[in-house]
């Protein structure tokens, strides 16, 4: 792109193109057809391939920008490989990452930045996992996961033989109140389709769920709001959150009802709330008129959090509600999720980074291929386990 | 440095003026600002603008292209686009029109007989927006043509003559013998659908709907009956732009508002709504009228072939997307 070979005539030379793709795309290990549309291609070979352009170009200095966040591990190590080939070809690189052990693995040098100000830089090797973290913080967080926990009470959440499709199948759990209930699986499993066909953001195609013991119909997410669900969608800035608009405006967005009557706005009272929200959840805004695009990833995170606040919803659908967070942001909404339970609200946590599924939750259902592989208790599980049944190594 | 800033979040409590809020209002004075250097530049050179007269002429022509304008803003607003308004301030006016050549003692019936069908024909828009999830534009382009054709149908293609006066007053009376009565309606229409868009569910909906779609169904936002509200309105106002046009011109054409979708647009935009939605007033439109209007009436005065209209409003259009373009690169 934006070098394409040329004929005599000036005009786009296909055979060249294709051939030289097909040779930069080789040297990298990747065997992928070069008239491939990229849609049709898997996250990973989408980025081997944006790798390959780079090596097109002859890149001095390349930046990888959170370039693992949708790979599976085997496609990391490739990654890697690819990595440390264009380091000792001499192409200098800049790795921007969130996952501690990426770090480790392959950066010389770390820089730690925090509130867009640089905390230091130190040579990887000088340094521990722990003393990172503290750079990070600012303090030492050896029990990220440790939250107070409540006696758990009624079951206000049972969704029985809940089908979709090729999505999921026969899905049947129970959330009681008081709970963190965890969800695990690799990307595919089906873990999002269930909870957005809870939500009903999607159709279900057979199977019931319950609230709070009765039966319900859900058929958009206006209903399910009604019946007190929150869902946090695993894309904020696609699903959750209406980027030009001001802080205010997303606050109130789900619980508008509260803050009109007869379909008429109080502004005065939307506001307040809004005012509210934000110092309680110390979102860092410069007022609540900001447009939510300017916010940094924890604290738009924290805005779609205060939506469903606002909206004094009892059962919250969490999915990867720490992706692209730093570590301080994180504890602050784990610290959310204490205060959540605390009040005899409900969570749903989904992630796909075990240590938090399995620090948080009570109990974690593990999903494979859009059926349920296993449902455990985090204390008497493994790392190991859990992922042998989200691989489907191992049945129950 | 913290505390300052919880001191600031503290005073505004909703209400104090942030950076973007300041940039906002100055965003809307500055097409005030143009609106007003307007007028003085043309009140010095010529000496027929600021008279009786010629502004009541100028509120007399840009009260149409308003009343388009305003529901023209609520739909960009959501992100879609009405390019049916011109066909159906056709169709209304000859509707209105045919009953009225039939019986021309009850003004009333025809009338609310053209709204009705403007009405119906935006609904008919927004249901294949929403449940056949087409693209707007097509859509209404679609539905501009066949509506312009069964206008010219309904017709056979000729004008109606003979409205009634008091019919004819719509279009040409006068409050206190100063105001035109078309201007005088899209001051209330402006004033309805700003009200609209501020201060109700509905309203505040559709901003949500433009800047994110998929967020504002997962916030619980009824999407559909939203644009289905939307588009309705848009219809209304075309048919209601249709019967004052009729009544002023004192004759109801098939042909009648075709290109006017496009004034409206240009009105819209030069009034910074943004093309990608989730953003905009009908206080910026009203604005965007009025430039549009003085525009054209200074050409006019200053005795500048019409030709050159085009191009100086084609101009301004580029000039106000173009600035609205770079502020969001930043």
């Amino acid at each position: 792109m934006g070098q394409l070979p040329r004929t005599r005539l000036g005009l786009v030379d296909y055979k060249t193109m294709f051939e030289e793709t097909e040779k930069i795309l080789d040297s990298i290990n990747v065997h992928v057809n070069p008239r491939t549309i990229i849609s049709s291609l898997s996250v990973a070979q989408q980025e081997m391939v944006a790798i390959g352009k780079m090596l097109h170009i002859k890149a001095k200095l390349v930046i990888f920008d959170e370039p693992t966040a949708l790979l599976t591990n085997e496609e990391i190590e490739e990654l890697f490989k690819i990595i440390r080939m264009l380091k000792s070809q001499n192409v200098g690189i800049i790795y921007i990452t969130h996952r501690l052990d990426e770090v480790f693995q392959i950066s010389d040098r770390v820089t730690v930045l925090k509130d867009g100000i640089k905390v230091k830089t130190v040579n990887t090797n000088e340094i521990t996992e722990d003393e990172l973290i503290t750079m990070m913080v600012g303090r030492k967080t050896s029990d990220m996961y440790k939250i107070r926990r409540v006696e758990h009470g009624n079951t206000v959440l049972k969704v029985e033989n809940l089908s979709r499709g090729k999505a999921f199948q026969n899905i049947s759990f129970d959330v009681k109140q008081g709970e963190i209930f965890g969800m695990f699986g690799l990307v595919g499993s089906g873990r999002t389709e269930i909870v957005k066909c809870i939500f009903g953001a999607d159709k279900k195609d057979s199977g019931d769920i319950y609230i709070n013991g009765e039966r319900v119909e859900i058929n958009s997410p206006e209903e399910a709001i009604k019946k007190g669900l929150a869902f946090l969608p695993e894309n904020r800035k696609d699903e959750g959150l209406a980027l030009d608009l001001s802080v205010s405006i997303n606050i109130n967005m789900a619980s508008i009802d509260k803050v009109s009557s007869n379909g008429i706005i109080d502004w005065k009272k939307s506001h307040e709330r809004a005012v509210g929200l934000v110092e309680r959840l110390k979102t860092k805004t410069h007022s609540i008129h900001q447009l939510v695009r300017n916010l940094s990833g924890g604290n738009q995170q924290k805005i779609v959090i205060s939506k469903w606040l606002a909206q004094e919803s009892d059962i919250f659908i969490f999915d990867e509600p720490t992706v692209g967070i730093d570590i301080g942001a994180k504890q602050e909404i784990y610290k959310i999720f204490e205060q959540l339970i605390g009040q005899g609200k409900s969570i749903i946590i989904i992630s796909s980074y075990l240590p938090e599924v399995m620090g948080l939750s009570n109990r974690i259902l593990v999903m494979y291929e859009g059926k349920i592989a296993a449902e455990l208790n985090p204390k008497e599980a493994t790392q190991e386990k859990i992922l042998r049944y989200a691989t489907g190594h191992e049945k129950s | 440095m913290l505390k300052q800033k919880e001191a600031d979040l503290k005073k505004q409590k909703g209400y104090g003026y942030s950076k973007e809020r300041m940039s906002l209002l100055f965003q809307t004075y500055r097409m005030l600002l143009i609106a007003l250097g307007m007028a003085i530049i043309l009140t010095i050179v010529s000496p027929s603008f600021l008279t009786v007269n010629n502004l009541r002429n100028v509120a007399l022509q840009i009260s149409i292209n308003g009343i388009l304008a305003a529901g023209m803003t609520m739909i960009i607003i959501t992100g879609g686009i009405d390019l049916s308004v011109g066909s159906i301030l056709a169709i209304a006016g000859v509707v209105a029109g045919r009953i009225l050549v039939v019986n021309s003692q009850n003004i009333v019936l025809p009338i609310l007989i053209a709204l009705v069908i403007g009405m119906l024909l935006g609904l008919l828009n927004s249901l294949f927006i929403t449940y056949g999830n087409m693209p707007p534009f097509i859509v209404t382009l679609a539905i501009m043509g066949i509506t312009r054709g069964f206008a010219l149908i309904f017709t056979a293609g000729y004008p109606i003559w003979d409205l009634p006066d008091s019919y004819i007053m719509i279009g040409n009376g006068r409050l206190f013998n100063v105001i035109p009565v078309p201007f005088i309606i899209m001051i209330v229409v402006m004033i309805i659908t700003s009200l609209f868009l501020k201060y109700s569910v509905l309203g505040r909906n559709l901003y949500a709907i433009g800047s994110n779609v998929e967020a504002a169904k997962l916030s619980g936002i009824n999407v559909k009956k939203s644009l289905m509200t939307a588009y309705t309105i848009s219809g209304l106002l075309a048919a209601v732009a249709g019967i004052i046009l009729s009544a002023r011109m004192r004759i109801a054409e098939p042909m009648a508002g075709s290109g006017y979708e496009l004034d409206a647009i240009t009105a819209t935009v030069i009034g910074g709504t943004a093309m990608t939605g989730g953003e905009g007033t009908i206080w910026g439109t009203f604005l965007g009228v009025i430039i549009m209007g003085i525009i054209r009436n200074g050409l006019i005065l200053l005795d500048v072939s019409s030709f050159w209209q085009q191009v100086a409003i084609g101009f301004l259009l580029l000039m106000a997307v173009l600035i609205d373009c770079l502020k969001r690169k930043e």
